[in-house]
């Protein structure tokens, strides 16, 4: 069978996580096959550019753009692009859209897919075993977690992200929302709602 | 048959624990150079997305239970550098190297940008799609890479044997299982198929409720 020994290279590094790191950062420099100035600049890629601030943005203009709406939910990778949004682990997006009758929750049980180019990094419990086991057996359960009880009269879709396809939620609008500009409205579409582990927050 | 890894269904783990809404902290410094590692060596373009995630999903299910998610990157990432000859294993003992010259394919700075903007894009040219929309369709049983004993696939035990009907059709995509084991592309089109929760646990939490997959075309059969 593939990579099943019992030796594994990896057991040779140091038990210590930042210990084994340390090593292979040592290795990898020495040798000349990674460049610690493109280990910075992909560190500022996800900490300081790239988040889920991008997601809300196309959630608050499909909110009040229909022809945007349209345009998301017939080929997201292309309107996301119209935003400059797009790459890696974002090269094919769906949007799925929230409405009275579904609510939309995604996870991936295999590994931790999620849509880096919208979102950013995902949270630890995106990548937790609880959320990977549990979230398509019980999602209403989970949602219970998040403090989220849907009505009776919504039925729930769980998209399990098995390929390199990466899903977007557009949450349902909250009422009383009538008057906000995009930027308002971006600002009550948290990280979850996008997740489908939340919805959109009230205006305050 | 399965591996660790495939645990949609599972019982047995406790709640989930939400965090603070907004940009996600990487962590500590240690889980930031593992990422950032992880990346920048995988911008050598020695191996494919489907190779590291066979790479992690062949940790020891030991290991692969105690590792925090970064440890099963690093673990897989110093696999994989043995297994592709970049690094070798005294080297991983003495923890250090000899200085050699940048490869000719270094992951430099200035690629980061316009790569991550770029990432790698799954579709092909392949054949037209053997299921339309509403196409009702029996997965394999059991889940299994049938090209390689024990190798990479991407359908979950808990959908395994199950029908369900295809809502999206999304053009030919490259077949991890073949291409995680350096056996091709082999791009298949890929469906989103959706399946009765109350089909695949036996009750649902409410009649109704779904899960969808995303399911390659020879995973498939037609129902």
């Amino acid at each position: 069978m593939p990579h099943d020994h019992h030796d594994h290279p990896h057991s040779l590094l140091p038990s210590d996580p930042a210990l084994r790191v340390k090593a292979l950062e040592t290795i990898l420099t020495r040798k000349g096959l990674v460049d610690p100035a493109a280990m910075d600049a992909i560190l500022d890629t996800y900490e300081r550019k790239v988040g889920p601030h991008l997601g809300a943005k196309v959630v608050a203009r499909a909110w009040t753009d229909p022809e945007f709406r349209a345009r998301l939910l017939a080929g997201a990778t292309a309107a996301v692009a119209e935003m400059d949004i797009s790459g890696r682990q974002g090269e094919h997006v769906v949007a799925v859209e929230n409405t009275a009758d579904t609510h939309n929750m995604v996870v991936c049980t295999l590994c931790s897919c999620y849509p880096w180019p919208l979102l950013g990094i995902p949270p630890a419990w995106y990548k937790s075993d609880a959320y990977r086991a549990r979230a398509v057996r019980e999602p209403r359960k989970v949602l219970a977690e998040f403090g989220v009880t849907l009505p009776d009269s919504q039925k729930v879709r769980v998209w399990d992200s098995t390929a390199e396809v990466r899903y977007l939620v557009i949450p349902m609008r909250p009422e009383g929302t009538e008057g906000l500009d995009e930027a308002a409205l971006a600002a009550l579409v948290t990280r979850d709602s996008m997740i489908g582990t939340g919805l959109a927050g009230a205006p305050a | 048959m399965t591996r660790v890894h495939d645990m949609g269904g599972r019982y047995g783990d406790g709640p989930v624990v939400p965090e603070p809404q907004g940009m996600v902290p990487i962590g500590a410094d240690w889980q930031k150079k593992a990422l950032l590692l992880t990346l920048a060596a995988g911008g050598l373009g020695a191996w494919s997305i489907d190779t590291s995630r066979h790479a992690r999903e062949s940790l020891a299910p030991k290991d692969y239970a105690r590792f925090s998610y970064y440890e099963k990157w690093i673990a897989a990432l110093a696999d994989l550098l043995v297994a592709k000859g970049l690094v070798t294993r005294e080297e991983l003992a003495a923890g250090t190297a000899d200085p050699a010259p940048p490869h000719d394919r270094l992951f430099t700075a200035a690629k980061v940008a316009p790569a991550l903007a770029k990432g790698s894009p799954y579709t092909r040219p392949g054949a037209a799609p053997a299921f339309t929309l509403g196409a009702r369709v029996r997965t394999r049983l059991p889940a299994r890479n049938t090209h390689l004993e024990g190798g990479h696939t991407r359908l979950p035990a808990y959908a395994a044997g199950h029908v369900g009907t295809v809502i999206l059709s999304h053009g030919a995509h490259v077949l991890p299982d073949t291409n995680a084991h350096g056996l091709g592309e082999r791009p298949e089109p890929l469906y989103t198929v959706a399946f009765a929760a109350d089909d695949l646990w036996g009750a649902a939490e409410r009649e109704g409720d779904e899960v969808t997959l995303d399911l390659w075309e020879s995973y498939l059969e037609p129902a």
